[in-house]
């Protein structure tokens, strides 16, 4: 059974651990600014949402990559960067309607989250569940594929087709 | 069922990756005229600063990609079709017979009708060979001139100086890169050159190129003469449209395509550089050369020859991302705006920023920016989503750089 990140920004309370917890997992140093989940702040709602990739079927940075650096992890269902392979062209960046995917300027490739290889660090130190880890099919994760698909009402989400 | 896709590009191979994934028992030939492995032009820059070997620029990393998914392939040019008898011929005169043909030949560049361009180190950046070429000539301290300063010079541009050369660029438009960006935006990246000893010429042309000792003598229409050891040039592309002579299939800039990638002749499509598909957000049709939508065209085309009629393509978005010496530009959609329609901008001259953010009525059609590289697709998808920004439309009119939260907020339905 794979397993997604749910997101309840309604449990968010802007604490940022998620981007520490990332940060120091894939970096090895606590810098919000290299996290690949974000926590956004609404001001005039009062409300933060914490966000990052969905892992989607689409999976438009994998498609445009140019080099083949992108590629499905079969146990997670993420979608990883290979760094060796990774030139930094970034079209990916560009071509992720969700901009979830970004170039790190110090190592010149890109990032984005690859769910720690199934075991999420941000889910494991968020201290009020607003990130948790769980099975794909009991979660808000086919709302978030709906999401997915309005965001290409226009070019794209005529291009899905069974199987991929 | 025998599907054809002659050209193997990125719209070329993820068409028959695509057409294997649907069709499991369908013969697929692919047919290149490169003598490489299908690769990525885009890798180019990387090869030239010795980032990559040839082989980090193929589209497919493993070796067997191809057996592996029973996609024949063959390096000989076609050179003509005959969409009556459902047959091509290769330049060898053998014929092959196909049920879907897709037309996957992507462009070449634009020769400036110049005396001297076809001289000895007068070169294009445009395949592998051209890389080889370049990389013997443009050894350290080796004067280049690069004519153009599109898109791809200034792609280049950047792995040309890193290589340690003198580096002219030489633009005849008032601006860099004036079909991805406004005047702002073109000042500050050639601004951001000169600082980086790049020496950049605008309106100005290249009248000619003599050979002159062992290297190359470069005329301006300034009447100015720069001496060179390269001289590149990146004017533009064309469509590779030659060898359809005869076959009577419509051609405008581009291969014309409907809204399911086929052509004006049933059972052959086109995808690409070659093909002028269907724009968004204008809903125009056009040839728009860019990676993103030759595997977006790609992957449509091979669903609807698999398939007759199942997806639509509504349109893909144009859209390029640029690193100039380390300074990242980028662009959206109807970035230069449209009639009627409100914008955003941020400059920042000192701190070489901008974002320019373009709506028609309530939702965002274009944008471009440089210094921003941080959640940047969020523009694409909120052009493409068209959602309509209610509330959020004046807060990017107030602060354009809140983009995810706008997102997150309209699109999303998060907050
Ligand atoms: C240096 C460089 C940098 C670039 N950087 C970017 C970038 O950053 N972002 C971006 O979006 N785009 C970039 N591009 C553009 C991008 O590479 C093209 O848009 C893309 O390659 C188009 O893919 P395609 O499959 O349509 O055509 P191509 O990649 O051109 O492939 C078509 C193939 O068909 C072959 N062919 C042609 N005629 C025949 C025939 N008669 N018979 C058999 N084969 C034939 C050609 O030789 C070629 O191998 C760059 C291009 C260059 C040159």
């Amino acid at each position: 059974m794979q397993r997604s990140l749910l997101i309840d920004p309604g449990k968010c309370t802007g604490c940022v651990q998620c981007e520490l917890a990332c940060s120091l997992e894939k970096e090895g140093i606590f810098n919000p600014s290299k996290s690949r989940i974000r926590v956004f702040t609404f001001h005039y709602e009062g409300r933060f949402v914490p966000y990052t990739c969905t892992q989607c079927s689409e999976a438009w940075c994998m498609q445009a990559c140019p080099v083949d650096a992108i590629a499905l992890d079969a146990g997670t269902g993420a979608k990883v960067i290979l760094d060796a392979a990774c030139v930094g062209c970034k079209v990916c960046t560009i071509s992720c309607p969700f901009g979830t995917v970004n170039y790190n300027s110090d190592t010149g490739k890109v990032i984005k989250c690859d769910l720690c290889g199934g075991d999420p660090a941000c889910a494991k130190a968020c201290p009020t569940a607003a990130i948790t880890y769980v099975d794909a099919d009991q979660t808000g994760y086919d709302k978030m594929r709906v999401w997915a698909g309005k965001t290409d009402a226009g070019a794209m989400a005529s291009t899905q087709y069974g199987g991929t | 069922m025998h599907h054809i896709v002659i050209g193997a590009g990125p719209a070329g191979v993820t068409a028959c990756e695509t057409l294997r994934d649907l069709d499991p028992s369908a013969r697929i030939t692919l047919i290149g005229d490169e003598p490489e492995p299908p690769y990525s032009r885009m890798a180019i820059p990387y090869l030239l600063v010795e980032q990559i070997d040839e082989s980090g620029t193929y589209l497919r990393r493993s070796n067997d990609f191809y057996a592996r998914n029973r996609i024949d392939v063959m390096s000989m040019p076609v050179s003509s079709i005959n969409p009556a008898d459902k047959v091509i011929s290769l330049s060898t005169h053998d014929t092959l017979d196909y049920d879907r043909l897709l037309i996957a030949t992507g462009s070449t560049p634009v020769q400036p009708p110049i005396s001297g361009i076809n001289l000895p180190g007068v070169h294009n950046c445009w395949n592998l060979a051209d890389a080889r070429a370049i990389a013997t000539r443009a050894t350290p301290g080796t004067r280049v001139v690069l004519i153009g300063a599109g898109f791809i010079g200034c792609i280049i541009l950047e792995s040309l100086h890193k290589r340690g050369i003198e580096l002219t660029v030489v633009e005849r438009e008032d601006r860099m890169v004036p079909r991805m960006m406004d005047e702002a935006a073109g000042g500050l990246l050639k601004r951001w050159c000169e600082s980086k000893d790049i020496t950049i010429l605008t309106r100005t042309g290249v009248s000619g190129i003599e050979q002159e000792g062992a290297g190359l003598s470069v005329s301006l229409d300034n009447g100015d003469t720069l001496a060179a050891g390269l001289v590149i040039t990146a004017t533009g592309v064309q469509p590779n449209t030659g060898f359809l002579q005869g076959a009577d299939i419509d051609i405008d800039q581009g291969i014309l395509v409907d809204n399911y990638l086929e052509t004006s002749k049933a059972d052959i499509f086109a995808a690409g550089d070659v093909a002028q598909g269907r724009d968004h957000p204008t809903g125009g049709f056009v040839v728009q050369a860019i990676q993103p939508t030759a595997v977006e065209h790609g992957r449509i085309a091979a669903a609807n020859m698999v398939k007759a009629r199942s997806v639509v393509h509504r349109g893909s978005l144009n859209m390029n991302i640029l690193d100039t010496h380390g300074l990242i530009s980028s662009s959206f959609g109807q970035w230069m705006g449209v009639e009627g329609g409100d914008s955003a901008v941020l400059l920042d001259q000192d701190r070489y920023l901008y974002l320019n953010l373009q709506f028609g009525g309530d939702h965002l059609v274009g944008a471009s920016s440089i210094g921003y590289t941080q959640h940047i697709g969020v523009l694409r998808g909120l052009i493409c989503s068209r959602a309509p920004l209610g509330a959020w439309k004046q807060r990017l009119l107030d602060d354009p750089t809140r983009l995810m939260e706008a997102y997150l907020g309209s699109v999303q339905g998060l907050a």
